[in-house]
């Protein structure tokens, strides 16, 4: 595919007229994408795809295509066509105050094309090691591709194979142990290893269930809990557009008025993620950006036309200014003292279908799923029926917040929205005082 | 291309039992403006095939956006190889099932003409709403206006006969003005923040979105929540505007209704349900005023068809009658999984793809309340306190689709039969399984508005498909209120 886009920049190049400029952006994979319910295999199937986002550049005018790619010599008259339509297009357009393209070209390229078995071989090892358990959830493996290139010369490329397992084991109705893990490498001892341990954990969730008033308990996240909680600052929440607009859930940080834990530290942390380090206007992401800084707000994600826009300097985000390579700083409590720390409440393994019940105000509502559990006297007493939280992150992470633990997760999106994420996040768990549930 | 697409098609070589091609085309473009200054132009095409192939009991796909004989070729290859690879191993044994070959051609509205899409009279537009917006009021700090089209053309295939082409003209207007003052904000939009103005037909659906004129009325409403005191928490009567009985449909009614989600192959991602296979037939889902149909037909609706993915024909089915459960949404090849689990329960056309690079999976389309007898002023004399709530902003439900909380970008209050007050941040929670009982009255028809999302995210893979609702406002009794942070 590497070949392919470069033959693509060149043919853009020998085509352009005079004043004209482009930019592209390719994300392309192929990925075999099996899905598995009560242990057995619902679909499987491929998808190869490869899609391009154009944008050509005529003085402050620009206009923008997104192509999908059939990867062969058909995509060459394809790309004349669209460019007729695009030099069009300019005609009616206005000069773009905010437009920032990167102006000193700095390629890269980062391949970690190791190899992995054939899928369907993935697939057995899978059904073997969930026979005779209700196992449900996805794979997804092979290469996805990133690729920037302009008109000046720049190439930039990242090209992974891997794959991402997101599965569930189900003990009765909606109980059970979620897992996922992703890589580079398979390992089917590994695989095996993870699967019987999700097994005796299903253990605990076989015991009688209890139901929770609603009230003020307090609670462990999990770093999958966790991350749920920080993905609603995600909503906006770093984009400095957004900080700008009064639409930020964290309006209230940045000015000041509202701080979180000084255990609170957050980072987008490029250097450490899978998201690659260059976006779609050529510009190469720092290794990393400060956002949240022992509690106080430290910065934001800049896109190039935010930058442009309020005449500040830009840090490399994309159009969305979201992170995709989250960190969360570690605190100082081991993994094995958590439930003794906890006491008496709640084990969040999960969180699910987050929103803000009064955004500005970082209100936050969701609810427990798969695995939360009744902890009393630091032992794990029984499952709970979901429970819905209404609360403020600002008190679950500031006020309430007791403790980070030493370790961390580092979780692999293994979201598939259009094509693969690369999104991840470094967390940590968190003990939290109180979390107000309310039905 | 089209007729291309099917010649190639047909002279693979195979030995599957079953193969059919989807082949799908998607040319879109969105027009948008921020703060008085146009957003950078943005257009779409997509083009790709999908591969389906049922083969000794197994189920497999490959898409492919390589067209050319060879890598169609190459993509039933690899279809096939899962098929083989996973029979035997499968969920369901697919070489019992026979899916539709059918025959025919569907053209939703607007889709036979060239779209009027005059670039530099639409951006005029919308740049005039957006100034209507801001108004040289310093509160607005945030106004833009937008308009997208999308034209989708696609044809399905199946080897040894039948065809179907399908062709879809959709276009979503949108407007949303924040405004500030004294640390406290407040978002007010034109049909909600994601696309909830989203239908099929021609430049017609423009002005009757509302868009012109929208930009000073969604302004001042902005203005008014700033002022307004938070909505009141309590137990109370709710009458729910159609912008946000769409969300409500979807969540509650939609999503546990979606007999894969039954049947247990979203419990990973998306959910479950607290819908089991033994409730259709006798189920009092909600009071006797509830009516839901999923109607297909409905062709202006976003996701009106004439055949779904997997080849079945599309029509008009009653859900919900008079309350009580009827049947589940569910294309042919989950109705013979729930057949093969004793449960003849029937289902809908409904196997539905975002695209041609994501296999068919039971998606809501159309799903809509259907109207009832009460004027708009009926709705609100029969309430002695309670709140008029419209246009969603947030939404929550737990992964059986029953414990949800939302909240709506405006709220009125009612007293004594008359509306009040606006008030801010008003949101409500209840459970599904209890909440659809409470209904009280239904709206007429003139009370009746057509929505839907342009992203209605299940599955794994993950899908982001497009979805039609159409509701009448409805009133629910006692329900627990809530307002924003004092």
């Amino acid at each position: 595919m590497r070949a392919h886009f470069s033959r693509l920049a060149e043919h853009l190049r020998s085509q352009l007229q005079a004043g004209e400029a482009f930019t592209l952006w390719l994300s392309a994979e192929r990925t075999d994408f099996v899905r598995f319910n009560h242990g057995k295999v619902r679909q499987a199937g491929q998808v190869a795809q490869s899609y391009l986002d154009i944008k050509l550049v005529q003085g402050e005018k620009h206009v923008s295509q997104n192509l999908s790619l059939a990867g062969n010599d058909d995509d060459l008259p394809l790309i004349d066509r669209i460019l007729i339509e695009l030099r069009a297009a300019l005609q009616d357009v206005a000069d773009d105050p905010y437009m920032l393209l990167n102006a000193v070209p700095q390629s890269s390229e980062r391949l970690d094309a190791t190899a992995l078995p054939p899928s369907e071989t993935m697939v057995a090892d899978i059904l073997a090691a969930a026979a005779g358990v209700d196992l449900v959830g996805i794979l997804a493996a092979g290469p996805v591709q990133y690729g920037f290139a302009n008109s000046q010369g720049q190439l930039n490329w990242q090209e992974t194979v891997s794959w991402n397992f997101d599965w569930s084991l189900y003990a009765h109705g909606d109980k059970a142990v979620k897992r996922g893990s992703a890589g580079k490498v398979w390992s089917s001892e590994q695989l095996r290893t993870e699967i019987a341990e999700a097994r005796e954990q299903l253990a605990l969730l076989k015991r009688p269930v209890k139901t929770l008033a609603p009230g003020s308990y307090r609670a462990y996240f999990t770093p999958a809990a966790l991350a749920e909680l920080m993905s609603m600052l995600n909503w906006g929440g770093y984009s400095e557009k957004q900080l700008r607009a009064k639409r930020s859930p964290l309006l209230k940080l940045a000015d000041g008025e509202l701080s979180f834990s000084p255990m609170l530290t957050v980072t987008e942390d490029t250097l450490q993620g899978l998201a690659p380090a260059f976006q779609a206007e050529g510009f190469i992401k720092p290794d990393s950006v400060p956002l949240i800084s022992a509690g106080k707000y430290a910065g934001s994600l800049v896109s190039p036309r935010t930058a442009k826009e309020y005449g500040i300097a830009g840090n490399g985000a994309g159009a969305w200014e979201s992170s995709e390579s989250l960190d969360v700083a570690a605190g100082s409590l081991p993994h094995r003292d958590v439930l003794k720390a906890l006491g008496t409440g709640l084990y969040v393994s999960n969180l699910w279908y987050l929103n803000f019940s009064d955004r500005m105000a970082g209100r936050v509502t969701g609810m427990t799923r798969f695995a939360t559990f009744w902890v009393e006297n630091g032992e794990i007493v029984a499952p709970l029926n979901v429970m819905r939280f209404d609360d403020s992150i600002y008190r679950l992470l500031g006020s309430e917040l007791e403790a980070l633990t030493l370790e961390r997760e580092l979780l692999a999106d293994p979201g598939s929205y259009g094509a693969r994420s690369s999104a991840s996040a470094r967390l940590p768990g968190a003990l939290v005082r109180a979390v107000n549930l309310v039905l | 291309m089209f007729d291309t697409m099917e010649q190639r098609f047909r002279a693979l070589k195979t030995r599957a039992d079953f193969c059919a091609l989807r082949y799908v085309e998607e040319d879109g473009e969105t027009l948008a403006v921020r703060q008085g200054v146009a957003e950078p132009l943005r257009r779409r095409l997509d083009r790709g095939a999908m591969i389906t192939v049922l083969h000794k009991g197994g189920y497999g796909y490959a898409a492919t956006a390589d067209c050319s004989s060879a890598g169609l070729q190459a993509a039933l290859d690899r279809a096939t190889a899962w098929a083989e690879a996973t029979a035997g191993h499968a969920v369901y044994d697919y070489s019992q099932i026979r899916l539709p070959k059918p025959e025919g051609r569907y053209l939703g509205p607007g889709a036979e003409q060239a779209l009027d899409w005059n670039r530099k009279a639409l951006l005029d537009l919308l740049l005039d709403e957006s100034a209507a917006a801001k108004a040289g009021d310093e509160r607005i700090v945030d106004w833009s206006a937008e308009l997208s089209r999308l034209a989708v053309r696609q044809r399905y295939v199946t080897m040894g006969g039948g065809a179907v082409e399908q062709a879809f003209q959709m276009l979503i207007p949108g407007l949303s003005v924040t405004a500030f003052a004294d640390g406290e904000s407040q978002t007010r939009s034109l049909g909600g923040q994601y696309g909830g103005i989203c239908r099929q037909g021609g430049m017609e659906i423009v002005s009757e979105a509302g868009l012109l004129g929208a930009g000073r009325r969604v302004a001042d409403e902005a203005l008014e929540l700033l002022a307004a005191p938070n909505c009141p928490s309590g137990t109370m009567d709710l009458l729910l505007m159609p912008e946000q009985m769409m969300l409500q449909i979807h969540e509650s009614i939609g999503h546990p209704l979606e007999l894969d989600r039954i049947l247990g192959d979203e419990r990973n991602y998306a959910g479950t349900s607290f819908v089991t296979l033994d409730m259709f037939g006798h189920y009092q889902y909600g009071s006797p005023l509830l009516n839901v149909t999923y109607d297909p037909r409905q062709r202006n609706e976003f996701a009106a068809y004439g055949w779904d993915d997997d080849g079945a024909v599309a029509d008009k089915v009653w859900l919900i009658a008079d309350g009580v459960l009827q049947k589940p949404l569910g294309g042919e090849i989950s109705q013979a999984r729930a057949r093969a689990a004793g449960f003849d329960i029937g289902g809908v056309a409904n196997s539905r793809a975002c695209n041609w690079n994501r296999p068919p999976i039971d998606r809501m389309a159309n799903l809509n309340i259907e109207p009832g007898d009460k004027r708009m002023d009926e709705l609100v004399a029969g309430i002695e306190r309670g709140v008029l709530m419209n246009t969603n902003v947030s939404w929550s439900i737990d992964d059986s689709r029953n414990k949800f909380q939302f909240s709506c970008e405006y709220g009125r209050l009612i007293e004594n039969g008359e509306l009040k007050g606006v008030v801010k941040n008003p949101g409500y929670r209840g459970i599904s399984a209890t909440f659809w009982r409470s209904l009280k009255a239904v709206g007429n028809a003139a009370t009746l508005d057509v929505m839907g999302t342009p992203s209605c995210g299940k599955g794994e893979p993950n899908q982001a498909v497009r979805v039609g609702h159409a509701s009448p406002a409805c009133v629910f009794a006692d329900v627990d209120v809530f307002g924003g942070e004092a």
